[in-house]
Parts: structure tokens; sequence; C-alpha cells
């Protein structure tokens, strides 16, 4: 358990006593640590198969097809019905050519044409497909609602409620690291920035200032017609243009609190600058901090939808909530796609900024002292 | 009849549950053309019970028993019977001239706008009461200066157009609260000497509020001394000051730092000595940014240090004090030669300096600033010890209790934090931090000047005692003359960053030779301007 200082421990209890953020907070875990998991919750391959009397774990390791008794050396595809039959009967050759008569004598008599199987059964996650499952429907993609597909498929046919869930996770966990990192790069050139002063100060300003005028959007525009686009390119294109949010208030906390008196009395203890900085300044730079950050988080996630609602975002595979938007545009008569991106970034967003604002109203001195 | 009287005031706060009783079973009178003294220490409810005779406090404040002024209460009158009254039949001085002056409104704007609220003056009758009432408090050119905002005034000629704020009315009562203590010494004395002739002249009555004995003794008629919200000992001036019947009002009659400091051997060796040390801002003009002149904040200051010595270095605010205590720790940059124990330490750089800094320290003036606010108390006095390493064999926590003994403090409150400690016992931190470090020489900015005066005795002899015991070289910014009196060997005054004079304490305090020295001397221990004309002081 970690020992928090009376200031912090008070600052927690405030956000305690403020019911909707820290409701907000609960459920928005709850959400974030379940999407972590969501190659068990939503996955075109079973999580567990028992074939032959032998346990195994599709879902972490590879199995052929052939190693069920089937004809091809790549990846069992567990939802035709041929694999299907092979895992249930142990491996009978019937299997190949007339599936639904092999499950049929299986089932009815325990063999298949005279031939004993060894009776296996597939687990499978709560919804049996992945983000980018295309899945063979009767009706022409989209289809609305029904029961396989709870919130309908989209144009390609995918599975609009996997999409969702693997959709959620990317996001978060986009703006997550895109703002760890650009807080990181920005409190520290802010730091050295207001620490420091003078000429420091200046040269950085000016560059800073010449670098927040390139448009950052054709840059991420150019960048991803030479290379092809993916998460990790991404990330670096954002935290490019949006560490310089956080320099201004760091610098100026910085600034102010390097004329403190105990900032003085630590230099002359003879405390070295850096751990000036990080002892005596940062903490007092970290308020500003964090009230600005909600609006970087929630930049994050709003400015991964707008690039790929745009196309100029994640390739048109990975689980995207603003190709989601973008599909829903294309087909108004879908409205369960409209509905599905509105309340999935409805509530993702309202999630955070009630918990944000329970944050900084923690932080809030006039409600910490006394 | 008694031009106010209060009787039972009790004042109490109401905070998320909490009461705090800030004033209790308060009666007095004032009578008119009669000055009366609110004395106490901070906290002890002399603001609170002056801003509640005109229902100045906020809606937190729950106001219990009778003011009369003029017979008519005043406790629970509604809002616009208190607006006739405040600044017209009672008026109000702030302690801080800054922030009670609005700062984008011109003098002639604020002085008339109490003229109009509340005799409807305007336009050329009011211009002409404003240049008198300017004329009366002694500003010099009231005709340009009406013209100034409050930046382009001196502290003096802010608290000055305060007082003709104050007085535009013709107020039957002045509250005055603190009216000269964010003042240097010498116009601290013509404030007051301002303020006795405008009472003497306008027949008004006084109610004044300091911490300050000297000045009570100098102003009023009758006293009142406070202590925790309560009224402990009243009655006329000579009396209090002769015959004090209460030990608390003994006490803070007691609490002045007396004595001289114990010769210093004469084999001492020398610890700091400086010649021509100067730091000079430079002045930058034009599109090219040349320099066109230099704010000589010290300038050419020669001054030797031996072990178990105090130098004392006086003077106002912007002579330079705090500048040259800076400079002589290296902590800012300086020109000329600095020798400490003997070795030219003037070209060291920053991280060649680290090493000595141990034998080097400095306190600070204001006990809640100097501390991280952030840190425990443990924490904060070892940082030092992090830095130059724990005396071998000792854990650090057992030097920081050891030190926290030295210093009266209790080692079981070590791992608190700063706001849970008074002024004094902060200021107590801030030295603990100081000396764990065993130093050689310590610069102490202004180390009491943040205090009651009863704590500002003890840390006197405290400083003292650690002297004694340890031998230091103390380095004594001061504007407090008394302090410094009963603290210094050797004594330096400053006039904006010129070294006037220096020599051996009692030879400075006895026999001054400069005559800023004696007109500082004079103010600061009698009150008095000399010198020159009151009113038309230094600070017009």
């Amino acid at each position: 358990m970690i020992r928090l200082s009376p200031l912090n421990r008070r600052r927690w209890q405030n956000f305690r006593a403020n019911r909707r953020a820290y409701w907000s907070l609960f459920i928005f875990l709850a959400l974030y640590v379940v999407s972590l998991f969501a190659e068990f919750l939503a996955n075109d391959v079973p999580i567990m198969v028992r074939f032959r009397g032998e346990t195994q774990f599709p879902i972490v390791q590879f199995y052929p097809e052939t190693a069920y008794g089937g004809e091809f050396r790549t990846q069992a595809d567990y939802r035709i019905e041929e694999v299907q039959c092979l895992i249930e009967t142990g491996g009978i050759e019937l299997c190949l050519d007339d599936p639904i008569d092999a499950l049929r004598q299986a089932n009815a008599l325990g063999t298949v044409d005279g031939e004993p199987i060894v009776p296996g059964w597939t687990l499978w996650p709560p919804i049996p497909y992945s983000f980018d499952t295309i899945n063979n429907l009767g009706a022409p993609a989209p289809s609305p609602p029904d029961a396989d597909h709870w919130l309908g498929t989209d144009d390609t046919a995918r599975d609009v409620l996997a999409r969702v869930i693997y959709g959620f996770r990317l996001s978060v966990t986009f703006a997550f690291v895109v703002v760890a990192a650009a807080s990181i790069i920005g409190i520290s050139a802010g730091a050295v920035q207001g620490f420091f002063g003078g000429v420091v100060d200046l040269i950085a300003q000016r560059l800073i200032e010449l670098w927040g005028s390139v448009p950052s959007l054709y840059v991420i525009i150019i960048v991803a017609a030479i290379i092809p686009m993916n998460f990790w390119l991404l990330v670096i294109l954002m935290v490019m243009f949006s560490w310089t949010a956080l320099v201004g208030v760091v610098r100026a906390e910085f600034l102010r609190a390097r004329n403190f008196e105990y900032v003085r009395a630590a230099r002359a203890l003879g405390v070295s600058n850096a751990r000036i900085m990080f002892r005596h300044v940062l903490p007092n730079a970290m308020v500003a901090t964090v009230t600005l950050l909600p609006f970087i988080v929630t930049g994050a996630i709003a400015a991964l939808a707008t690039l790929d609602f745009l196309g100029f975002g994640l390739p048109s595979s990975s689980p995207s909530l603003g190709e989601l938007t973008l599909q829903a545009k294309k087909h108004l008569q879908a409205t369960w796609l409209g509905f599905s991106a509105f309340f999935t970034f409805a509530i993702m967003l309202s999630l955070l900024v009630f918990i944000f604002e329970g944050v900084r109203d923690a932080f809030d001195p006039r409600k910490t002292f006394r | 009849m008694n031009l106010l009287s209060v009787t039972d005031l009790a004042v109490s706060f109401r905070q998320g549950g909490n009461v705090t009783r800030a004033v209790r079973g308060v009666s007095f009178t004032i009578e008119a053309g009669e000055t009366l003294a609110l004395v106490g220490e901070s906290g002890s409810g002399k603001s609170v019970t002056a801003l509640s005779t005109v229902g100045l406090l906020s809606d937190a404040a729950d106001i219990q028993g009778s003011v009369r002024f003029e017979g008519a209460e005043m406790v629970g009158a509604d809002q616009a019977e208190l607006r006739r009254v405040r600044g017209n039949d009672i008026s109000f001085i702030f302690q801080e001239p800054m922030t009670s002056l609005n700062p984008l409104h011109s003098v002639e704007r604020q002085i008339t706008e109490a003229l109009t609220l509340h005799q409807g003056l305007a336009g050329a009758p009011a211009r002409a009461r404003a240049l008198e009432l300017m004329h009366k408090v002694g500003i010099r050119d009231p005709e340009t200066r009406l013209a100034s905002y409050p930046h382009q005034l001196s502290g003096g000629q802010r608290q000055r157009v305060m007082i003709a704020m104050a007085l535009a009315n013709g107020p039957k009562l002045l509250v005055a609260d603190e009216p000269t203590t964010a003042l240097d010494v010498t116009i601290q004395a013509q404030i007051l000497e301002l303020l006795a002739d405008l009472k003497r002249a306008e027949g008004m009555s006084m109610l004044f509020i300091t911490h300050d004995l000297n000045i009570v003794r100098r102003v009023a008629d009758r006293v009142c001394v406070m202590q925790n919200g309560e009224i402990v000992e009243q009655g006329p001036t000579e009396q209090v000051f002769t015959a004090p019947a209460h030990p608390y009002t003994r006490k803070l009659l007691e609490a002045e730092p007396q004595g001289h400091p114990d010769p210093v051997p004469a084999d001492a060796p020398q610890i700091l000595s400086s010649d021509g040390l100067r730091v000079w801002f430079p002045v930058h003009r034009g599109f090219l940014r040349r320099t066109v002149g230099h704010i000589k904040a010290v300038n050419d200051a020669k001054l030797t240090l031996r072990a178990g010595e105090t130098l004392g270095v006086v003077g106002e605010s912007g002579s330079g004090k705090t500048t040259l205590g800076l400079a002589v720790m290296r902590l800012i940059s300086s020109i000329g030669r600095i020798e400490f124990e003997g070795e030219d330490i003037s070209k060291r750089r920053s991280n060649a300096m680290r090493p000595l800094r141990r034998e080097m320290q400095i306190v600070f003036q204001d006990p809640f600033g100097s501390l991280s606010p952030r840190m425990t108390i443990e924490e904060i006095i070892a940082e030092g010890l992090g830095v130059h390493g724990v005396p071998t064999g000792r854990a650090p926590r057992d030097a920081v209790a050891d030190i926290m003994e030295e210093v009266d403090l209790d080692p079981a409150t070590m791992d608190r934090y700063p706001h849970e400690f008074s002024g004094g016992q902060r200021q107590r931190i801030a030295i603990a931090r100081a000396m764990i470090l065993q130093p050689k020489l310590v610069v102490l900015d202004e180390p009491t000047s943040a205090l009651d005066m009863t704590v500002q005795v003890q840390i006197v002899a405290l400083l003292r005692r650690l002297q004694e015991r340890h031998g230091l070289a103390y380095l004594f910014i001061s504007h407090d003359l008394r302090v410094v009196r009963a603290m210094s060997h050797q004594i330096m005054v400053l006039r904006q960053g010129d070294v006037l004079e220096s020599g051996p304490a009692g030879q400075v305090f006895d026999a001054p030779q400069h005559d800023y020295t004696r007109a500082l001397l004079a103010a600061a221990f009698d009150l008095r301007t000399i010198g020159r004309t009151a009113g038309q002081g230094a600070d017009s």
C-alpha cells in the first residue's frame, strides 16, 4: 500500500466525496479493464477446445486445420461446420465431405458410418466474432441488430459490437499513451525553460512558436502517403504536435516558483538543480498540469476519431470508432451504426469529463486547505 | 457622551462546521477627540473587532453584543444605514497601501469618489477639495500628483493618499489598522506625526490598531491589550506602561530584545571578507537593448567578519541589504573580491560552490515561504544532509532529532508538515535546516521581521545561544534597529546600495557620523523625524 501524504489523502477524500466523479471512475475503469481482455470477450477463435481428450487453448496458441484432421495448414477456421464437426467427432473424415450428416450421426448414434467417435467440444467467447471477422450473412451488409449481432454489422459484414469493444480499447489506450508521452516531454521542456529562464527560455519559446505553426494535419497526411500508417507511427505524430500544450503552464509555474524562498533555501543548501526542480518545484506545477490534462486526453481521442473519419488514420481493418462514424455517415439508413458510434463516444467522453472534473476539484487548493 | 461604545462584542466565524471564536466579551468606549489603541499579537482579534463596528466582516461572521456610534446601534443595522456611516463618520486606513488603492484609478478619482458618494460633490469643487486634502496630508506638488496612479507613488505617499481619502468627509472617528507596519521606519515616523497633527487639527477620535507598543506609547491616550480575542487589560497609556496589571501585558512590555552580544575573542579567525563588492543590474534601452546605465543594488561594499561575530546590516527597503547577503553567499552574480576562510570564492562556478554550501547557510525572512509546503519537517531539515552527507555513524533521523532539540522543537513532530506549525516554530525549523550542516557563516535575512514581538525575543535568544555554542559568524540583515542592537558587534548602514557608515556597534549607535544614520536611529527609537520637516520627507 502506498503511503499517501496527508495532502494527497485529503485530495482522495475530496474526490470520493464527489459521487459522480467517483462512480464515473469506477465505471470507466471497469469498462477499460474488461476491454483490455477483449480477446476473451469477442473473438472468432474459441477460448478452449477439447479434442480427442486433449485440452487446447487456440486463443493463445496456433493450431493448423491439419491438427484436427483437416486439409489446410493454415489456422483452423473454427467457425465453419467442417472444423466444428472434426472437433466434436475427434477427426472423422466424413466431416470434410458432409459435416451436417456426420454431426447428425454422431449426435444420434455415437458413431459415424460405424466408426466410433471421440467426443469433443469448444468453448466460445460470449461474442464469437473478432473486430475483423467477416461474417456470412443471409442478407446484404450492413445488417440490422439481431440475436447473433447485437449491434448489427457494418458494410463489410463485421460485427459492430466487437468493433466497438476493440475500438474503445484502442481509443483509450491511444489517448493515454499520447498524453503520457506528451506530458513527459511537455513538462520537461516547460520545467527547463521556466527554471533556467533567460536565453534558454527565449530560444525555446521561439522554437515552440515556430513548431506550433506547422499544420499538423497536413504533416500527418503527407507522412501517411509515404509510410503505411500504424498505431505507433500515429502515436509519434500526435505526440510531436501535442506536447507543446503543456509547456506554457509548466513554464509559468516554474518561472514563478524558482524565486520562492524555499527554492532559494534549497539552493543555499547546495541542492542540485535537477533535485530542486524535481522535489521542490514540480509538485507545485503538477496542480496546473492536472487541470489541463482532461483537455489533452479528450483531445487525443477526438483527434484519432477525426483522422479515422477522414481516412488518414489507422488502416481501415483496425477497430476504429472514427471509421464506424464514417460508415454511419455513408449509410444513413443503417441507424444502428450511427447510434453505436454516438453512444460509444458520448459515454466514453462523458465519463472522462466527469472523472477529470472531480480530479480538478480535488486539487483545488480552496477545497484542500482548511 | 461616548462617540463609540462597544459592549460585550463577540464575533465567531463558521467554516465547514467549525466555529472559531475570534472575539469574546470585548467592551470599550472612545470619547470624542480621544485616541484608543488596540494592542495585541497576530490572531488576537484586533482587526476583527474594528471591522465589526461597521459591519465590514464577511457573511461567515456571527456578531453578538452591541456597538453604538453616537447612540445608534450598529450591530444588525441595515446596509443603507451602515453605508451612510462608513467612510463618512467612520473612516478606515489599512495596513497595505499598495493593495488598498485601486491600481487602475488615478489619485484624483480615488479621493473624489468618497466626496461624490457622501457629499454629492463633483467636478471642480470636488477637485478643489481633493487638492486641499492632499496639501493637508503633506503631498508635495498636489496638482501634478492628482493625475498619478498608485504604482507611481512611493509607499509613504500611498499611505498619505489613503489618509487623504479617509479624511475626505471629515470623519468623527478614524480607524487605523496597522497603518505603518508595511512602511520603513523613517516614513513610519512621518506618518505617525501626520496622524497626530491631523487628529489635533480636525478634532477626530482615533481607534489605532497595532502590535507595536512603541507606537502605542507615542500616539494613544488609552490602551486596550488584547489576547486570544479578549481584552485582558485597559487603561490610560501611562498607567498601562508604568504599572501593567495583567501578566500578558508585562510579557508584551518585556518582549524587547535586550542587552548586547558577548565580545568576540581577539584571536577569532576571519571567516568572511569582501572588498569592492558590487551588484549592478544593467538597464537596457531601445531597439538594440544597449546598456544605458545600471541599477546599483550594492555598490563597493567592504566587510570583514570573524568567527563568533555578528555584522548587522541595516537600511530601509530597497537599500540593498538582502542583495548584499545573497551576493556574499554567491547566490547572485557580483563583481569584487569575496574571501571565505582566506580563499577567494568570487570566481568559483556554481558547481564548485556546492561543497562550500555546507559552510555557509542562509535563513530567510518569511517562515511561511521558505519551507516547502509539500515536505515533512524531517525531509526539510535533512535535505542538506542528502547533499553533503550524514556525519559518519549517525542515522539522518537522529541528526534531525538532535538539531530539533537544539532549537527547542519537539523531535516527535518531525513527521508533520509546515502548515501545522506557528510562525515562530517555522522559523526554528528554518534555523535547524541551516544549523544541521554545522556551518561557519550564517546569513540571517530579516529572520525576526515576520514574527510577533514575544516570539522575536525567543528567536534572538536562540540565535545568540547558537552563536556562542558553535562560534558562528552571522551576517544579520534587518530593518529593525532594536533587534540589530541586541545582536550585532559591527554595524553597516546601507542606503540605495551605498555603504554610508560602518563600524563597531557601540560607535554607530552612540555617535553616528552620517545624517541618515541619525535620522534612522531617531525614527526607530523615538519615532521622531529629524533633519527634515515632517510631511515633506524623503518619500515625496
